[in-house]
């Protein structure tokens, strides 16, 4: 096994420099109630809640110097228990990501995870009873601490308490997969581990944390630390038994441990693909963990950590998280947000499926007066009913309260008169996809409102700018597309023309953060960013079934790309016409580049592509669908269509940069991850273009310099 | 319809008291949570209580701004996780604030209004210093209507010594280190611990947690005494050894009707028997205590000879002895603060009035032989105030054999 205590660690400081925000240990001696003495550790940077304590080389090697000399006050008899906690409202947010980033080779990779196991697991070493005293926000490493401690408490109102590392792309590898399951079950810890990274980075509540059993007691905030102390105090002199159902037994070891890993790996292939590296690694060391020690399960993260530490999926990961969490936050191109104008009634255009959702979205989110209006009566009282009954159901779920319910559907209100628009700031239209009818709209619109209200629009794939050819003041007209499903889809093409007024884009970007959408700056543009990049993507899939290359073949072939899910699932749930338009859009704009396919007009016309059972499973391909495509004489290989795509996405993102259709490559990928779910650990798209040559085939250069990739490829 | 109900101290509790200031232990605990933890670990302490049938929380603070403003007995109340519906209120008279949230409490539960009240106060005086942020009205000097020396506590004590020059520093002094020494016994004895809530406090050495009284000194001598200043007179008699200090702490207790503590199987600690509050002049405040007690004994029908145990608090020693002369009891006479009292342990102002009534209820129960008590303090601007009670325990037979 490896020896810890012999590695030099120093080098790792020394790397890190003066950069390191290092989390101290500050140890107290507390006087419990029994006459024990327990030593307590704390764990704090110094700095406030916004700025967590993180685990790196020096702060580590601190921790590590501190338990060494509680164990060396524990043989001598003057401490009884040792515990560690953090500081206010937090325990720690594990390893220092942009830190992880900066490891120069595999070598210092592994270094830098064995110097965790190291320190970490002295906390099992100490000679006496201890304990973690989880008082706030604990991720990654930060929940490891406790892993190595005989017993945990955890405060009920600890904000939030995960393992994220499979969905950065790595694994809890400071004890997290050993030590987990063999303390909460295989199951249990199966769903911290990968269930809940893979559901959106789904985090823990304190009450969660306790019914799996990671932590053995729960109190309240109020009292937590006093609590804790006094429970701790309990175990110490017997008072207290600590029980903990859900450790696996000798049955669940060898009844269900290997099927539960067996069914989360299938569950897994169906849902993600066989891509992403890290989620299977994980699945393995759990695997792994059934038995054997400690030490050689940590022998075993120390070699898979460092290993997806040094590679690729790692640097695009933490790429995509700096996009998703700083980027999207600081939109490029975003004029100041103090010239944005006031919106404190909304105007909605249009009262069917799509204008409703917009509907609501704004009465939630701004809590301002929204009127939705349509051509008829009929139309409109549907969708003020439709927002109603949307209201009541969020109600009924205990979302809002009933006053709140009261508030919001008292906000709503529809009418056919578009006077009613007249003290509007804000107007969104949602009507038929064609030019005329929103030119006509706005004109119309702009007739009741003020000169300053904003008009906006949710055109897919229409030109924002000749949408308000109509207009008098065509500056105060911005694009604003969504993404369905509204609620859900967290990404908004602002769409900029070259009348479009600072203010209005201020207004824009301040409505959608407003909205809690993440906002992306485009040019008026076919497409923008999303549909442009998915009816390339559509183009070719459809390019390849035209040319005689089955369905089956081309899913196949897109998969490296390890998107959400292949051309023939996306194109039955964006619909068959939906895509066949989106492709004759872009054809019509750009011939030469976007295939128009003829076949897919058919599939639209005879209206399936899958074959479903009752439950809307997809069983297969719908044979006749196949029947109609079928009869190409020249099928591709699955290598012939990947390069094909690559080469036109990167054709494709490269004249959109070229033509500032969006600030910079990272755009790209942020409107990707968001809007369309490319995956995090490709970093969107450009970062896997550059890996697999393609930017370099087709433009001779690299979107990112120096690309975006591991540090031994 | 209103009925006339017995009222009944059912427990007590408080943080330990802390040294105010940046190297107070409390620097970096807020006021308003130093109280809620008092009244969790009162309530703790009493899991009988259903929390929904609480009637008042009513909370004092001298200086009611910052972490100790907000009507800090509703957000108290609110922040201790109580039920939404239990109200709350501050309440000030200065040092008495706790025994006057206890008093008003105990009045409505006599009228039959509440059955249940918690009553209890905080004073952080490293975060509100006192008289931070007063503005008095210009009229109090010009127009005479209280003496220079009125805002400046040590000053009004001063003046007890000029008013009875039998009250020498050297009785005083004498006084303070009995203080010192009958604490120094209680805690050996386990006695005070028992009605303390620990308190978890941040230090620049991580976290600690305060489970005694910080400001004690066992070591204090009559030498050391007679050595220190005397910071409010050239030559004068007070000095920080025969005076409280200045301190961060809260106090919480329970009181209720005679009859919901029977219904809810709660165990009285001590019954009340009358409260008063009298005035003196200001400039003179400390013997606010004789006029208070003078009224609370004529409600009560008793006279002092009918008191057995007294819990004083200690603004000054001679402020305490000034009370003593009066009755003509010993300066060192046994039933007076048989455990020390705030000179030893501090004085945080609002918070004080239920230390004392926890003394004194935890005196009766191992006392059966005491049938009356009295807890009584002395209130800025020239105010005392009294509360006399009667020990459920007590018991003729012990009385006979003490």
């Amino acid at each position: 096994m490896t020896d810890y205590s012999t590695i030099d660690f120093d080098s790792l400081v020394a790397l890190a420099g003066d950069d390191e925000v290092v989390t101290h240990s500050y140890v107290r001696d507390i006087r419990l109630a029994s006459g024990r003495t327990l030593a307590l550790v704390t764990l704090d940077n110094g700095r406030d809640h916004t700025r967590p304590n993180t685990l790196g080389a020096a702060t580590l090697l601190e921790y590590a110097a501190t338990l060494d000399a509680l164990k060396a006050r524990a043989a001598a008899g003057e401490i009884d228990a040792v515990a560690v906690t953090g500081k206010p409202f937090i325990l720690a947010a594990g390893a220092d990501l942009s830190k992880v980033a900066e490891i120069p080779d595999k070598e210092t990779a592994k270094k830098f995870v064995q110097l965790g196991h190291h320190a970490l697991s002295k906390l099992s070493g100490l000679g006496v009873p201890t304990f973690v005293f989880t008082n706030g926000l604990a991720l990654g490493g930060g929940l490891e601490i406790g892993l190595h401690a005989d017993y945990r408490t955890v405060d009920a109102s600890a904000p939030a308490l995960a393992l994220p590392e499979v969905f950065l792309g790595l694994i809890p590898g400071w004890g997290g997969a050993t030590i987990l399951p063999n303390l909460i079950g295989i199951e249990n810890a199966l769903k911290v581990i990968i269930e809940n990274p893979l559901k959106q980075n789904r985090t823990m509540k304190a009450q969660d944390a306790f019914d799996l059993g990671i932590a053995d007691a729960i109190f309240p905030s109020v009292n937590y630390l006093e609590d804790s102390l006094r429970w701790a105090d309990g175990v110490l002199t017997g008072a207290i038994k600590v029980r903990r159902p859900n450790e696996p037994g000798k049955l669940e070891r060898l009844a269900k441990w290997d099927i539960a890993i067996k069914v989360a790996r299938d569950m897994l292939t169906k849902r993600i693909g066989t891509v992403p590296q890290a989620p299977y690694a994980a699945l393995d060391l759990m695997k792994a963990a059934k038995s054997g020690t400690r030490a050689e399960g940590f022998q075993r993260e120390d070699e898979v950590l460092a290993d997806l530490i040094a590679g690729d999926q790692l640097q695009a990961s933490i790429y995509s998280f700096n996009l998703v969490q700083k980027r999207a936050k600081r939109p490029a191109g975003a004029p100041d947000k103090a010239i944005a104008k006031k919106v404190t009634k909304v105007g909605v255009v249009g009262a069917g499926y799509m204008a409703s959702q917009l509907a609501l979205l704004f009465v939630r989110r701004l809590q301002v007066p929204v009127v939705i209006t349509d051509i008829d009566q009929e139309r409109v009282d549907k969708g003020v009913a439709y927002i109603a009954g949307e209201i009541d159901a969020l109600h009924g779920k205990g979302r809002i309260s009933p006053d709140e319910a009261n508030r919001l559907k008292a906000l709503v209100t529809g009418t056919t008169d578009k006077a009613d628009f007249a003290d509007c700031d804000w107007v969104i239209e949602a009507v038929f996809e064609e030019l005329e009818i929103k030119q006509n709209v706005f004109a119309e619109v702009e007739r009741y409102v003020s000169p300053e209200a904003v008009l906006a629009t949710n055109t897919s794939s229409l030109s924002v700018e000749q949408i308000g050819a109509k207009l008098a003041n065509p500056e105060r007209l911005v694009g604003f597309h969504f993404f369905t499903p509204v609620a859900l889809m967290p990404l908004i093409e602002v769409v900029k023309t070259s009348h479009t007024d600072e203010a209005t884009l201020s207004t824009a970007m301040v409505t959608a953060k407003n909205l809690k959408k993440n906002a992306v700056i485009t040019a008026d543009t076919p497409g923008f960013v999303v549909n442009r990049l998915l009816a390339v993507l559509l183009g070719e899939a459809m390019r390849a079934v035209d040319e005689g290359t089955t369905f089956e073949t081309v899913d196949k072939a897109i998969a490296p790309l390890g998107l959400p899910m292949a051309p023939s699932a996306l194109l039955d749930l964006v619909g068959l016409k939906v895509g066949a338009h989106v492709l004759d859009t872009h054809h019509a704009a750009f011939p030469d580049r976007f295939y128009r396919s003829e076949n897919l007009h058919r599939l639209a016309d005879y209206g399936k592509l899958l074959e479903k059972d009752d439950k809307g499973k997809v069983k297969g391909f719908d044979k006749g669908a196949l029947k109609l495509v079928a009869g190409g004489k020249n099928p591709r290989s699955a290598d012939e269509i990947l390069v094909a795509l690559e080469d036109g996405l990167a054709r494709e993102i490269k004249l959109m940069l070229d033509g500032d259709v969006v600030a910079a490559p990272e755009d790209i990928d942020l409107c990707m991850i968001l809007g369309a779910g490319f995956p995090f650990q490709m970093g969107g798209v450009t970062p896997y273009l550059d890996r697999v040559g393609a930017s370099e085939r087709v433009f001779g250069a690299t979107f990112h310099t120096p690309p975006v990739r591991g540090v031994e490829a | 319809m209103a009925h006339q109900a017995d009222v009944v101290f059912v427990d007590g509790v408080r943080t330990p008291f802390g040294k105010a200031g940046e190297k107070g232990m409390y620097w970096n605990t807020r006021a308003d949570d130093l109280v809620v933890k008092a009244i969790v670990g009162l309530l703790e302490r009493n899991p009988n209580v259903p929390k929904e049938r609480i009637d008042e929380v009513a909370i004092a603070a001298t200086t009611q701004t910052g972490d100790q403003g907000l009507t800090l007995g509703r957000t108290a109340a609110i922040l201790a996780g109580l039920p939404k519906t239990v109200p709350g209120f501050s309440i000030d008279r200065m040092c008495a604030g706790a025994m006057t949230a206890a008093a008003m409490v105990s009045g409505s539960i006599g009228f039959g209004m509440y059955d249940l009240a918690i009553a209890g106060g905080v004073e952080h005086m490293g975060h509100h210093p006192m008289g931070s942020g007063v503005d008095p009205n210009p009229r109090f000097l010009s127009e005479r209507l209280v003496g220079e020396d009125a805002l400046v506590m040590g000053a009004t004590a001063e003046r007890i010594h000029d008013r009875f020059p039998q009250l020498t520093k050297e009785r005083s002094d004498r006084y303070a280190l009995a203080s010192q020494q009958k604490t120094a016994a209680a805690y050996a004895a386990g006695k005070i611990q028992q009605d303390l809530v620990s308190v978890a406090i941040r230090t620049e050495q991580g976290w600690g947690l305060a489970t005694q009284d910080e400001v004690m000194r066992p070591e204090t001598t009559l030498e050391g005494l007679a050595a220190l200043k005397t910071p409010f007179r050239p030559h004068g008699r007070i000095t920080a050894g025969n005076a409280s200090g200045l301190n961060d702490g809260a106090t919480a207790a329970l009181l209720a009707s005679g009859d919901t503590a029977k219904e809810l199987g709660l165990t009285p600690k001590m019954r009340l028997v009358s409260y008063a509050f009298a005035g003196v002049d200001p400039e003179i405040m400390g013997i606010g205590p004789i006029p208070a007690t003078e009224k609370a004994l004529r409600k009560a029908g008793l006279t002092i000879a009918d008191i057995d145990l007294f819990e004083m608090n200690e603004a000054f020693a001679v402020q305490v002895l000034s009370f003593l002369d009066h009755y003509g009891i010993a300066d060192d006479d046994p039933r007076v603060n048989p455990w020390g009292g705030a000179i030893a342990v501090g004085h945080p102002l609002a918070s004080s009035g239920v230390r004392l009534m926890n003394q004194l209820a935890s005196q009766f129960t191992e006392r059966p032989d005491v049938r009356y008590g009295i807890t009584s303090m002395c209130v800025g601007l020239g105010q005392g105030g009294t509360m006399i009670w009667e020990n459920p325990n007590f018991d003729k037979k012990a009385k006979k054999r003490a």
